[in-house]
């Protein structure tokens, strides 16, 4: 009897507020591209194909935050259009840097760059993904590591459970036999309470972590923070190292806040 | 005259999301707009107020395929503020890492973003069934790029080892051992793909552009050199903004930057090379004589060619500044802040990128300007969009579309970086 031929997996991979390092991450495997495109059908990835195929999609990688009123009716769209929706890197998972102007005044940031504001149509605030549907996986980092990436394609196409570790830096350091550039030299680092997936690359190159793939679940924050001031960090800049890619994630935005002026 | 509109609703192969708006009344293109409409994420807003030893991870988030322009432009511009000369080998590292960057960039743009236009794919990975030696060759080039970033910088998206007055950890020459031979190749290969891009059809276009870009005196600029254009501007980074003025359009999230004097300009390889071809090597002069490729190129779809060049160029200078290396014995000059405002402009794989910062007493940012090589670009694109679709308006729809797209993608704009979205609209009236 003729067996059914299996159809190819569709994926598309869509693009929200970010700087595109998550999706070149896709282009950047070189070695991997080519055979992965024999496996599943790149239906819609603009950035790489004037090809665009109608949805429904097996799986949709999405990059970036939501910072207009258009990508919030968008969103929505590509969720209903996504049997599994994937958010890649920081912006999509925690609002990414542009997520600072949740603690600002938007129309004086708007002002401060353009000469006529009035021309912009955005949000005061940059969210992720998962604050307007529901998502089935988040993959952190800023950018995302391209090796976790495909694991992620890989899992999600034969429907098992993606294997992305939870731990900290910290082990990933204590891997590579990096002397500890907290405790030796008293540099500040974030290693003990970010998540795990860089592998541990700040460290390796005698500077501290500055938190790119976001908080680790149970993220002790405040012992961090003081050991920080210990070594003779300011109040205020302790709030800044908060601060950054993953300002708006809980943890790391509950303790800027405890270090606001 | 019949109304015809044809719209297209994303521009493909480019970095980011824009729209063009092609207006065509009574056989005439009468309006051209490309608009940007890339969600604003306010980075000159949210740099107020950070430390200047900050500011370097996080401009580099501006764009995910030229990071380490971002940080090299910010970097210049800090340490101008600071009275930091940065020379020999922290500076022959620098550029090894611009060497890397336009060879990612260059070789991404021109396998996977350009060569499908001219031969006729969606895409690379459909040209690769039949073009798979060239596609190969084509990415890994681009992997060796990516090899030298990952090592000087930690990884080859936003890499974390530049810091004002150096770098957080040199190499040492060792270190350098395992790209040697992978770079050894990549000078093979890039010359196997400027052979292979001077056989594609070129479309006929003479453009009269202003080229402007970086000239040094001994080097193929990188890093630093005068603001000179072909129209005999000659200028320091510290005067863009007497000689340049960004404008804001109501269609577009970018600003457009022109000439306050005349006008549109162009800035990219074909500037660069058209600028700067003395500063070539001999035997990379002789492969572009070899192709065809005229010293100055006027022609925006041979600009692969020039690309093709300059990543042959950024294999040999690498391997070149690998040779020459000593570790140096500290990995950074110390900075201390000071009160001021510095300018630092460099050569992205996209053209000139223009930084400003004004810091104060203790190094926090107060104010921050950048002009992405995109933004500058805008004008050119659509002059070029307009004399393509003007010369091809008796073209099916979808063939004239095709060509409007490509003429865009011969500058490889790089959305993010100006603002993002490319829609095709044309109205025929």
């Amino acid at each position: 009897m003729a067996r059914a031929v299996k159809r190819k997996p569709k994926l598309a991979v869509w693009k929200f507020a970010s700087c595109d390092g998550c999706q070149l991450s896709l282009l950047d495997c070189e070695d991997e591209l080519l055979p992965l495109a024999e496996r599943i059908d790149i239906a819609y990835f603009p950035e790489a194909s004037r090809r665009m195929l109608p949805g429904p999609y097996d799986l949709s990688l999405v990059e970036g935050s939501i910072t207009t009123p258009h990508d919030a009716a968008r969103i929505l769209r590509v969720r209903r259009l996504s049997r599994r929706l994937v958010t890649i890197g920081a912006c999509a998972t925690a609002g990414g840097i542009q997520a600072l102007r949740n603690f600002a005044d938007i129309r004086e940031f708007a002002a401060a760059v353009y000469p006529h504001p009035e021309y912009l149509k955005t949000l005061a605030t940059s969210t992720a993904i998962s604050a307007h549907v529901p998502v089935d996986f988040e993959l952190r980092g800023c950018p995302v590591d391209k090796y976790q990436l495909l694991e992620v394609i890989k899992a999600f196409l034969t429907e098992r459970k993606p294997m992305i570790p939870g731990h900290s830096v910290c082990v990933d350091c204590k891997r590579r036999g990096n002397v500890c550039v907290m405790v030796a030299h008293g540099t500040p680092c974030l290693g003990p309470v970010t998540h795990t997936g860089c592998g541990a690359i700040c460290p390796s190159y005698d500077r501290g972590c500055y938190g790119c793939f976001g908080p680790v679940d149970d993220a002790n924050t405040a012992a961090i923070a003081r050991e920080f001031a210990s070594l003779g960090m300011v109040r205020r800049d302790i709030g800044r190292v908060f601060q950054t890619f993953n300002a708006a994630a809980e943890a790391f935005r509950r303790e800027a806040e405890n270090h606001a002026d | 005259m019949p109304t015809k509109t044809v719209k297209v609703d994303y521009i493909a192969r480019v970095e980011g999301e824009s729209s063009l708006k092609l207006k065509i009344r009574d056989g005439l293109v009468e309006d051209v707009r490309l608009s940007i409409f890339e969600p604003p994420r306010f980075f000159e807003a949210l740099l107020r107020g950070r430390k200047f030893s900050e500011v370097l991870d996080i401009v580099a988030r501006i764009c995910g395929i030229c990071p380490i322009a971002y940080q090299m432009s910010a970097v210049a511009a800090i340490e101008n503020l600071l009275g930091i000369e940065v020379d020999g080998p922290i500076h022959a590292l620098r550029r090894l890492l611009y060497c890397g960057e336009w060879i990612e960039s260059h070789s991404l743009h021109i396998a996977m973003l350009h060569a499908p236009d001219f031969l006729g794919y969606p895409d690379a990975m459909a040209m690769a069934r039949d073009h798979g030696d060239a596609v190969q060759r084509a990415l890994a080039l681009k992997k060796t790029g990516n090899a030298l970033l990952r090592l000087l910088g930690g990884r080859e998206i936003h890499p974390v080892n530049v810091r004002v007055g150096g770098f957080y950890r040199v190499p040492s020459r060792a270190e350098f051992e395992p790209i040697v031979e992978p770079l050894k190749q990549a000078c093979d290969l890039a010359i196997q793909t400027l052979r292979w891009v001077a056989t594609f059809p070129f479309p006929d276009c003479t453009r009269d552009y202003e080229f402007v870009a970086l000239r040094h005196p001994d080097e193929y600029p990188m890093n630093r050199g005068r603001i000179v254009s072909s129209a005999g501007l000659d200028i320091a980074p510290a005067e863009y903004e007497t000689e340049f003025l960004e404008r804001q359009v109501p269609y577009s999230t970018a600003l457009h930057s022109v000439l306050k004097q005349r006008g549109a300009y162009l800035v990219g390889p074909m500037a660069r090379y058209a600028l700067n071809r003395g500063r070539l090597p001999p035997d990379i002069c002789a492969l572009a004589d070899e192709v065809g490729l005229e010293p100055v190129c006027r022609n925006p779809f041979r600009s692969i060619l020039v690309r093709a060049v300059e990543v042959i160029f950024a294999c040999g200078e690498a391997l070149r500044l690998i040779e020459n290396y000593k570790r140096p014995a500290r990995p950074f000059e110390p900075a201390e802040p000071r009160a001021g405002v510095g300018y630092g402009c460099t050569e992205a794989p996209r053209g000139i990128l223009y930084h400003r910062y004004r810091l104060d007493a203790e190094g926090t940012i107060e104010a921050a300007s950048l002009v992405p090589p995109t933004s500058q670009n805008q004008g050119i694109i659509e002059e070029d969009v307009r004399q393509v679709a003007a010369a091809s308006l008796d073209l099916p729809e979808d063939a004239l579309q095709a060509a409007c797209e490509q003429s865009i993608r011969n500058h490889d704009p790089c959305i993010s970086c100006a603002a993002h979205f490319l829609t095709l609209h044309v109205d025929r009236t």
